[in-house]
């Protein structure tokens, strides 16, 4: 038991730190954020030079301009690449899960069309699957794809999706459409990609009540797709949908945000209950403990996965407990941090409150995180099924139609 | 990264599940918990000295296996999961390890292969009241070689013949090890909440008692004992919280209310996947801390405390949701629930409990992130 590289490993790492000390950027552009402008131009100027060198998708196969390497690599040069202040990174969604997908269930030609654009960063692609109607519910799509009443074979698309990532900046999408209203729900859904600058696709920003706007309204007015365009068969637009969910990067990333140990340097510049500084109180020493032990324990349970992955083997289900843990903690921080302001809690102008409003910023930004790519509950949902064997839940819309289906509002 | 136990040890769990299942069921468990007169389970005791595990990380000059830490982690979460009513974790892990630590040659010849034989076994008796264990509660003393005074309670206290004892000899604390079978010592059984392990009060009267380390060092060697401890404790507390979560899925599996098994439900789901996530946050903590005993690293002290209190946690979680998961059925006497739920209380007491640990954590936290 150790923390080492294997040889092969360490020589991997020692070749891609010496890449990225020759390429990367040294010191962050002014104004990075992914709202385009001067910042996109430096994403998609980056990704073009990984992509030169196959370092873009390590695990993609040559063919496709990958590397054909493993996944210990990726994540070996993912953790080397942190340590440079490289521009952020808006094509993970379009690589790791839309392009995998085209390219798995489309004709040869539209793969050599998308997969190097994309891999170059030329081209961006988001995913459009949650709707008004059906966050946790993705099968319960009611964005509807009709045959054009020509005869030209061309589907008619109409409807909204809703929380899609990098609608604003992305080329292509693609997008889960209702075929067959007759047929249980997941048996009338249907794929297809779609060019974003399309007319009849609108994007609209969603105003999140952090104030930030990383999410959109994407709505579709009688978009004419050729039947060139579907991916995977009529009706099979379920299964399809589950391999891109299956194509996830996988989640080895470190923990982000305000922690344990940021909250330790607040307490000790804040007084506490007796004048002593906060960091005394031992209702938050106690908290403080929960928060490392919980937060090392992730740390480690990662390392269990990259040990898996650095033996060949596939992780095993104790990579899926992260976000569970993350995202209540984030919320359980930020606001112990804010009540221990007391009054002056409320204050989150990042002039004045301590770390520039970190805190309050998490406070706000964790309902979020709590919701985002899958709620606690289908989370734990997930585990109590796929990891314990559990029974699924009992579906009343199993074997109904879907135009038969009771819905809400 | 290598951050798993190696396949020879993955055996060596393995081999050591069989064994336990063959030798330590819970009817076994049940034969000390409803005889008062049975502080433990001898013929269970050989047994296991006869696999060498008693000397699984001591070095074959001392009569040990000289495997090593890791090992001997992989045997103590089968102990754990199978709530053995043996004194492992007082002989192996307080008492070995502490000589190992800190004695003389002359100690370690002495005591070490007895422990690895099954011949000999120890106690650790530092409490002496309600209240955790400090060196201004310390009231036992040492005088020119004899200990006077009170340790209450003494997990095998009843059963051991040698204990460590904390005492103040010229006004600091050191330890001790103190023949127990001599002159000078009264034992007293306890009743405990986990009868499955023994308790007792010791009373020393001018008993005779050899230093275990230099003078005055009681307190630190005592922490380092502890935190050796904490992490094969952890291991324990993992494996019975990892057999409690087993046992609610199983029974889950088959009860039936409201015309369907109980694991349909959502509230029981989402219970089973938080004993889960629990569980491998212990499990994490506790394979970082058999890394830093393995290697004795600098971060010991703190993966002690992170496994310690991640393990304390989820075994009482798991412990008492199993409980609640079964339903009536879980309150009885009969079912095996409450050993798991005993366990999980005397193995989150007997090193100290939770709340020193996280007192100990943020302690260390605040030295080493020093402003």
């Amino acid at each position: 038991m150790d923390f080492n590289d294997t040889p092969e490993e360490a020589a991997f790492r020692a070749e891609a730190r010496a890449w990225l000390e020759a390429n990367a950027p040294k010191k962050y552009e002014a104004g990075a954020d992914l709202e385009g402008g001067d910042s996109m131009a430096a994403s998609k100027a980056w990704q073009a030079k990984k992509a030169a060198a196959a370092y873009a998708q390590i695990t993609w196969p040559k063919e496709w301009g990958g590397a054909g390497g493993t996944p210990i690599q990726q994540v070996i040069f993912n953790q080397e690449e942190a340590n440079f202040p490289v521009p952020g990174n808006p094509f993970q969604i379009g690589l790791g899960m839309c392009v995998p997908t085209v390219a798995t269930f489309c004709d040869q030609a539209t793969k050599d069309r998308f997969v190097g654009p994309a891999l170059r960063g030329e081209e961006i692609w988001c995913q459009l699957f949650s709707e008004p109607s059906g966050g946790s519910d993705v099968a319960a799509a009611r964005t509807k794809a009709v045959r054009a009443p020509d005869g030209s074979g061309d589907w008619i698309i109409s409807g909204q999706k809703v929380w899609t990532t990098g609608a604003q900046f992305s080329d292509f999408g693609i997008v889960v459409t209702r075929t067959n209203p007759d047929a249980p729900k997941h048996k009338g859904l249907t794929m297809f990609w779609v060019d974003m600058h399309d007319p009849g696709i609108a994007v609209k920003p969603i105003h999140q009540m952090s104030g930030g706007s990383g999410f959109n309204e994407v709505f579709f007015t009688d978009v004419r797709v050729k039947d060139s365009q579907r991916v995977g068969a009529v009706d099979d637009g379920w299964r399809v949908s589950l391999v891109t969910l299956m194509n996830e990067r996988l989640a080895v990333g470190g923990p982000s945000g305000t922690g344990w140990a940021e909250f330790l340097e607040a307490a000790r510049s804040v007084p506490g209950l007796d004048g002593a500084p906060a960091i005394k109180d031992r209702a938050l020493r106690e908290k403080l403990a929960d928060w490392y032990v919980a937060t090392e324990g992730l740390k480690h349970t990662r390392n269990r996965t990259m040990t898996a992955l650095s033996r060949g083997q596939t992780p095993g289900p104790e990579s899926s407990i992260g976000k569970v843990v993350t995202a209540l903690q984030m919320q359980d921080l930020g606001n112990t941090a804010v009540e221990m302001l007391d009054q002056y809690g409320i204050i989150n102008d990042p002039a004045l409150a301590p770390l520039h409003a970190a805190f309050h910023g998490s406070v706000m930004f964790a309902p979020g995180l709590r919701i985002a790519g899958g709620t606690d509950e289908i989370l734990k949902n997930i585990i109590a099924e796929r990891v314990l064997g559990l029974p699924g839940d009992i579906r009343v819309d199993k074997d109904v139609p879907f135009k038969d289906m009771p819905t809400g509002r | 990264m290598n951050f798993d136990f190696s396949d020879d040890q993955k055996f060596l769990k393995s081999e050591a599940r069989k064994f336990l299942e063959a030798n330590c069921s819970t009817a076994r468990v049940r034969g000390v918990l409803d005889d008062d007169g049975k502080a433990y389970d001898e013929a269970l005791w050989k047994a296991v000295a006869e696999q060498g595990w008693l000397g699984a990380a001591i070095p074959e000059q001392y009569g040990g296996l000289g495997l090593g830490y890791l090992e001997l982690c992989v045997i103590a979460e089968e102990l754990g999961r199978a709530v053995v009513p043996i004194p492992f974790a007082s002989t192996v892990y307080f008492v070995a390890e502490a000589v190992a630590l800190a004695g003389t040659e002359e100690q370690k010849a002495w005591l070490l292969p007895k422990v690895a034989a099954g011949e000999i076994i120890g106690c650790l008796a530092t409490s002496e009241g309600p209240g955790p264990v400090t060196a201004g509660a310390i009231k036992t003393t040492v005088k020119d070689g004899r200990i006077s005074g009170e340790k209450v309670p003494v997990t095998d206290g009843d059963i051991a013949n040698v204990a460590l004892v904390l005492a103040k000899e010229n006004g600091k604390p050191a330890l001790f090890s103190v023949y127990l079978d001599g002159e000078g010592v009264t034992r007293e059984t306890l009743g405990t909440l986990d009868p499955t392990r023994d308790a007792a009060k010791l009373t020393f009267k001018d008993a005779p008692a050899i230093r275990l380390g230099e003078a005055g060092q009681g307190m630190e060697i005592l922490e380092q004992v502890l935190d050796r401890a904490a992490i094969l404790l952890s291991f324990e507390q993992c494996g019975g919280a990892d057999r409690c979560l087993e046992l609610a899925k199983a029974y889950a599996l088959e009860r039936y209310a409201f015309g369907r098994v109980i694991a349909s439900y959502q509230a029981i789901k989402h219970k089973l996947a938080d004993i889960y996530v629990k569980n491998e946050l212990a499990r994490s903590n506790a394979y970082y801390g058999a890394w830093a005993l393995n290697t004795n690293a600098a971060e010991l002290p703190l993966a002690a405390s992170a496994a310690r209190i991640a393990a304390s946690e989820a075994f009482w979680f798991a412990a008492k949701e199993n409980i609640q998961t079964h339903g009536g059925i879980g309150f009885t006497w009969e079912m095996d629930c409450h050993l798991f739920y005993r366990r999980s209380r005397q193995l989150a007491l007997v090193a100290g409990a939770p709340r020193v640990w996280k007192e100990r954590l943020v302690s260390h936290l605040e030295r080493r992130n020093a402003a």
